[in-house]
């Protein structure tokens, strides 16, 4: 069976604005090598996005195409999780949302590879192989500053009481999901069990509360997302159909 | 003029990658297929990695390139599965990039800590910068005999 077009969306939102939000960092990073990795992993997700908006385009048909599903729709329209709209933070912030999406994103992705549907199959395959690169980077970043100095253990413990609220919108089943032949909320034990090993290492500890912020799935979104769409969507509104 | 299957390689050898000049799409093993169907030729490519942003350029040159050898119609496709590999990169390939200053891809290990060899002393005294470098297929090194930070493809 077909993926649906709503799931194919959350998959391509998830990616795009991560990947948008990463990109703010690009020149900003704190040393040359982390600013290329960070562009870098930047530049997979617009990647993934794009293969994603490219066959929900098929999907829809009519005169949709990747641009104009990326550029053209509102706020409400997006499918993506809340933890991937926030503001980027300082580095212990990024570095740690990356960790938790992308051991989500890998998890789900192993799953996606027998999806039924060829295309969800092919583009998770091709994914996973630059998302393993990613969970090391971030992984090794996520014990590097809690193993680190004073600051940098506690800007981490911060990035882990801002960020932890969001977590548990990555496993709820919402109903575009339903079809989808992957149940995220199966894959909540072994995400936590992994957090935890790189948590043990780092020497910080997973919050007791479970996270309450969700509605990104369903369109409701924090006041983060409208300022991310007005910026990345504005030449495309104001000079329609410009290429270069 | 009569197209052939070889002629079109003939012409697919011109196209470089815009990223690592001296590697043309052969070398890099992302032309997966050329078929002849009536009067088109449909050439279909594969991207390194998802977000390379060449592939636009790539596929634009490939047209650029037929229609300069004449083709008239040329449809190219886009795959990703089987997904690319540094496998399928050329012998020929790995001494090109070597030539040109970057450690070609060494199918022992992914991203090797240490031990790949420096592309300009050939040292194996050499140590990882960053994983990730100037493009998604590269990775930073640099060589403790030498001292020079050197590129290497990424064994992907």
């Amino acid at each position: 069976m077909p993926a649906t077009l709503d799931y194919i969306l959350h998959l391509a939102d998830n990616a795009l604005i991560l990947g948008q939000r990463n990109a703010e960092w690009c020149g900003h990073g704190p040393v040359l090598e982390q600013d290329i990795a960070i562009s870098n992993i930047s530049l997979d997700l617009i990647g993934q996005a794009r293969s994603f908006y490219q066959y929900a385009a098929e999907i829809k048909g009519g005169d949709a195409t990747e641009d104009t599903l990326a550029y053209l729709r509102h706020e409400r329209e997006f499918r993506n999780i809340l933890l991937v709209e926030q503001p980027k933070g300082d580095w212990a912030y990024t570095t740690l949302r990356q960790f938790f999406f992308s051991t989500f994103q890998l998890l789900l992705f192993q799953r996606l590879i027998t999806h039924p549907d060829e295309r969800i199959a092919a583009i998770a395959e091709k994914s996973i192989k630059e998302v393993n690169y990613h969970v090391r980077w971030s992984s090794e970043w996520v014990v590097r500053l809690g193993d680190g100095t004073e600051e940098s253990r506690a800007r981490l413990q911060q990035a882990v009481d801002d960020s932890w609220p969001f977590v548990n919108e990555l496993f709820q089943v919402e109903n575009f999901e339903i079809e989808s032949a992957v149940q995220v909320n199966e894959l909540q034990k072994v995400w936590t069990e992994k957090i935890q090993a790189c948590f043990t290492e780092a020497g910080m500890e997973i919050p007791e509360t479970a996270g309450a912020r969700s509605g990104g799935k369903k369109g409701i979104h924090s006041e983060h997302l409208g300022y991310i769409l007005a910026e990345m969507q504005y030449l495309q509104r104001s000079y329609p159909g410009c290429e270069w | 003029m009569i197209a052939t299957i070889d002629s079109i390689y003939e012409v697919l050898e011109r196209v470089t990658d815009p990223e690592v000049p001296v590697l043309t799409i052969l070398d890099l093993g992302i032309v997966r297929k050329v078929e002849l169907k009536e009067d088109q030729v449909v050439i279909t490519i594969t991207s390194t990695y998802m977000g390379c942003p060449a592939m636009d350029m790539i596929a634009a040159q490939i047209r650029m390139e037929m229609a300069a050898a004449g083709y008239g119609s040329v449809r190219i496709e886009h795959s990703i599965r089987p997904a690319w590999t540094t496998e399928w990169m050329s012998e020929a390939g790995k001494e090109k990039l070597k030539a040109y200053g970057i450690a070609p891809p060494d199918k022992r290990f992914s991203i090797p800590e240490d031990g790949v060899e420096c592309p300009r002393c050939s040292s194996r005294n050499t140590r990882l910068v960053s994983e990730f470098g100037s493009t998604a297929c590269k990775a930073l090194y640099q060589c403790r005999d030498c001292q020079d930070p050197f590129d290497y493809f990424k064994c992907h």
